[in-house]
């Protein structure tokens, strides 16, 4: 096994505030090996963002307790300092965010705005970084990329917003690009350009990739591997494959089912019930076992822990593997 | 922006001739009494009466009244605050001479208060942002409640109380018309009046500033400068400040237009024979010419500086068109 780009492990981020402890990410382990990609998969204040946000540095000791090791290239980055922290975050990790309309400033040009993420991690003149810019805008398929460059964000439609913050994330060829939430504010037929965009310049910039959703259906064609994550935790963890046709945890199955298929006559989806858990009182026990149709007494008393079920297939749940294979049977697949 | 620019005259001009009609209404014809009685005095003989009743065209119908008034505030040569009309019934100068010679005093007041405010309540408000909740920020917020509850009347009466009586650092209040508008500035006439008309603005300015800031660097493009990389000095001085200050323009254009027309309470305290004075004399010596061209000039500047404004805040968002 080669030495993995990044390695997540046992992290933990907590937001202390007035009403209490805010555990947003609470042990979580992850890794990722060059070139791959990792969809992070869960629903809103899971904890995704926050763990990637921690990973890029923009959450920082100083806004929150943070404990645990995020490993990148061999080199510890909780405990390197701002300056060197920022000399990674944008050239060799990278970030595009969930909300193109509002991610990048209304006042400076686009072109002006990706020339400044070159210039500040390469020594080159502004006029090289702007071309350096335009070049980009047209590798992430903007079309008459001199005339965009130089156009303001409102003059983007929301793809090509996100189109340009690619460009932005891409301009410093990084080893990793983490990509929350990168369709969700957009059209559907928006989206699946974008996500083919992503994977395409994947390769062609021999990037690894962390995709953030909630929305399993879209990290099904792009990932390799997929970590669930309920209330701070990995619920489940394997090859994209595990997860879509052996899911060993009762919330990645609520996930699956309430996927719309086509060419599927269904009355209505079915959704998970509840809500999701308030960060500050988490359930005893599994925190998913209010929600959980399968939980027994057990449940609601012990965290149960992420346990390998195959290689890389790893699930956090008290049912036993037969019973679970069972219910995967009767109940989940039968309605595919 | 040349169709732009004709739309926002003729608007400007409808607001400027709804603020003359007010203004007529309000301040010639609504009062009760003669105003030819006043004008003549109190022993003026019937004839007298209806000579000055003609001479300023009471005996006319108030249509007429009111376009001769009108007429005076056409910016046509000849027509604009013109002798006929616009002469005061106190003192008998042309109302036009009268605030060409005041207006300095006010300019002066009005530039070098706002110059204070903004060197005040700018950086107090970026560094109370910057390092929030810190005791910095704490007693910034402290100055800005203080300063924004105080009036000004008592604040100008406590400075002069305190470095005139009390200390003597500072010059007797008082500027005679006439005097020489610059070197007033250097015996230091106007400082106190500047502090007084500052420290109201300046911790208003700060407050928003403050806001400002703290809104724009939780938008999600100052976290996207962040994942460039960039240093926090460019985050916030670059990205955050170029956002929070943009407002700001718009509300000092329309604050400087407004202390232009006449810093009333600060020109009376401090003894200032400005715009403001002026226009509160004349309403006491019920002096309607003097008012009428008073308001109709303290209403162009904020007028035209709501024009200026909107230019120039299309000049620094590019997301507004002037259409």
């Amino acid at each position: 096994m080669p030495e993995p780009l990044l390695e997540v492990k046992d992290l933990h981020v907590h937001f202390p505030t007035d009403d209490g402890l805010v555990k947003a990410v609470d042990g979580i382990s992850y890794s990722i090996q060059p070139g791959e990609t990792l969809g992070i998969v869960g629903e809103s204040g899971s904890g995704k963002s926050v763990s990637s946000l921690t990973v890029m540095g923009l959450v920082t000791r100083k806004q929150a307790d943070i404990s645990g090791d995020v490993v990148f290239e061999g080199q510890e980055l909780l405990d390197l300092p701002a300056d060197e922290m920022r000399k990674i975050r944008g050239a060799k990790i990278s970030m595009i965010f969930q909300d193109p309309m509002t991610s990048l400033h209304p006042y400076y040009r686009v072109g002006d705005q990706i020339a400044e993420a070159i210039l500040q991690h390469r020594d080159v003149s502004k006029k090289e970084a702007f071309a350096q810019a335009v070049e980009m805008l047209d590798r992430v398929r903007i079309a008459q990329p001199k005339d965009r460059a130089r156009q303001y964000p409102h003059e983007f439609s929301g793809g090509m917003r996100q189109r340009a913050m690619i460009a932005m994330a891409l301009s410093l060829n990084p080893d990793l690009l983490i990509a929350d939430e990168p369709t969700t504010a957009l059209d559907v037929t928006v989206q699946a350009q974008i996500l083919e965009l992503i994977g395409t310049l994947k390769h062609e910039f021999n990037a690894a990739v962390i995709i953030i959703t909630h929305d399993l259906g879209v990290v099904a064609e792009h990932c390799d591997n997929i970590a669930v994550m309920y209330a701070g935790k990995i619920a489940e963890y394997g090859r994209t494959d595990d997860i879509y046709y052996r899911p060993h945890h009762p919330y990645t199955w609520g996930l699956l089912q309430s996927i719309p298929r086509l060419g599927e006559v269904t009355e209505r989806l079915t959704p998970i019930p509840g809500l999701p858990p308030s960060l500050i009182h988490v359930p005893s026990g599994c925190a998913f076992n209010p929600r959980c149709a399968y939980a027994f007494d057990r449940c609601r008393k012990d965290v149960p822990e992420l346990l390998p079920i195959d290689g890389h297939h790893a699930s956090a749940c008290h049912l036993s593997l037969a019973d679970k294979d069972r219910i995967l049977q009767e109940e989940v697949l039968v309605d595919r | 922006m040349g169709r732009y620019l004709i739309r926002r005259t003729l608007f400007m001009i409808l607001v400027l001739w709804i603020i003359s009609l007010a203004t007529f209404f309000i301040f010639v014809k609504l009062p009760p009494g003669d105003p030819a009685r006043r004008l003549a005095g109190k022993g003026a003989s019937p004839e007298t009466l209806a000579i000055v009743r003609h001479n300023v065209g009471l005996d006319r119908p108030i249509w007429v009244q009111y376009s001769r008034f009108a007429k005076g505030l056409v910016p046509f040569p000849g027509w604009f605050l013109n002798e006929q009309v616009y002469y005061s019934w106190s003192n008998r100068v042309a109302v036009k001479d009268e605030i060409i010679r005041r207006f300095p005093y006010t300019a002066v007041l009005t530039i070098g208060a706002t110059i204070l405010w903004l060197a005040i309540g700018i950086p107090i408000g970026i560094l109370s942002a910057v390092k929030r909740r810190s005791v910095a920020d704490r007693s910034a917020m402290v100055f800005a409640l203080v300063g924004v509850s105080m009036p000004t009347f008592w604040l100008g009466l406590l400075l002069i109380f305190v470095f005139y009586y009390q200390l003597g650092w500072a010059p007797p209040t008082g500027i005679n018309i006439g005097a020489n508008w610059w070197d007033s500035i250097w015996q230091g006439k106007y400082i106190l009046a500047w502090i007084t008309l500052a420290v109201t603005s300046a911790a208003f300015y700060t407050r928003v500033v403050r806001s400002n800031m703290l809104e724009t660097m939780s938008e999600d493009y100052i976290r996207t400068a962040r994942a460039k990389g960039l240093s926090e000095r460019t985050v916030t001085y670059k990205h955050g400040l170029r956002a929070s200050l943009t407002p700001v323009v718009t509300m000092v254009g329309l604050d400087f237009a407004t202390l232009l027309g006449g810093a009333v309470i600060t020109e009376q305290v401090f003894s200032i024979p400005g715009l403001g004075v002026y226009a509160l004399n004349s309403l006491y010596l019920t002096d309607f010419p003097a008012v009428m061209g008073v308001t109709i000039v303290a209403a162009v500047f904020i007028v035209v500086a709501n024009l200026l404004v909107d230019i120039v805040y299309a000049f620094l968002d590019p997301r507004v068109r002037l259409t």
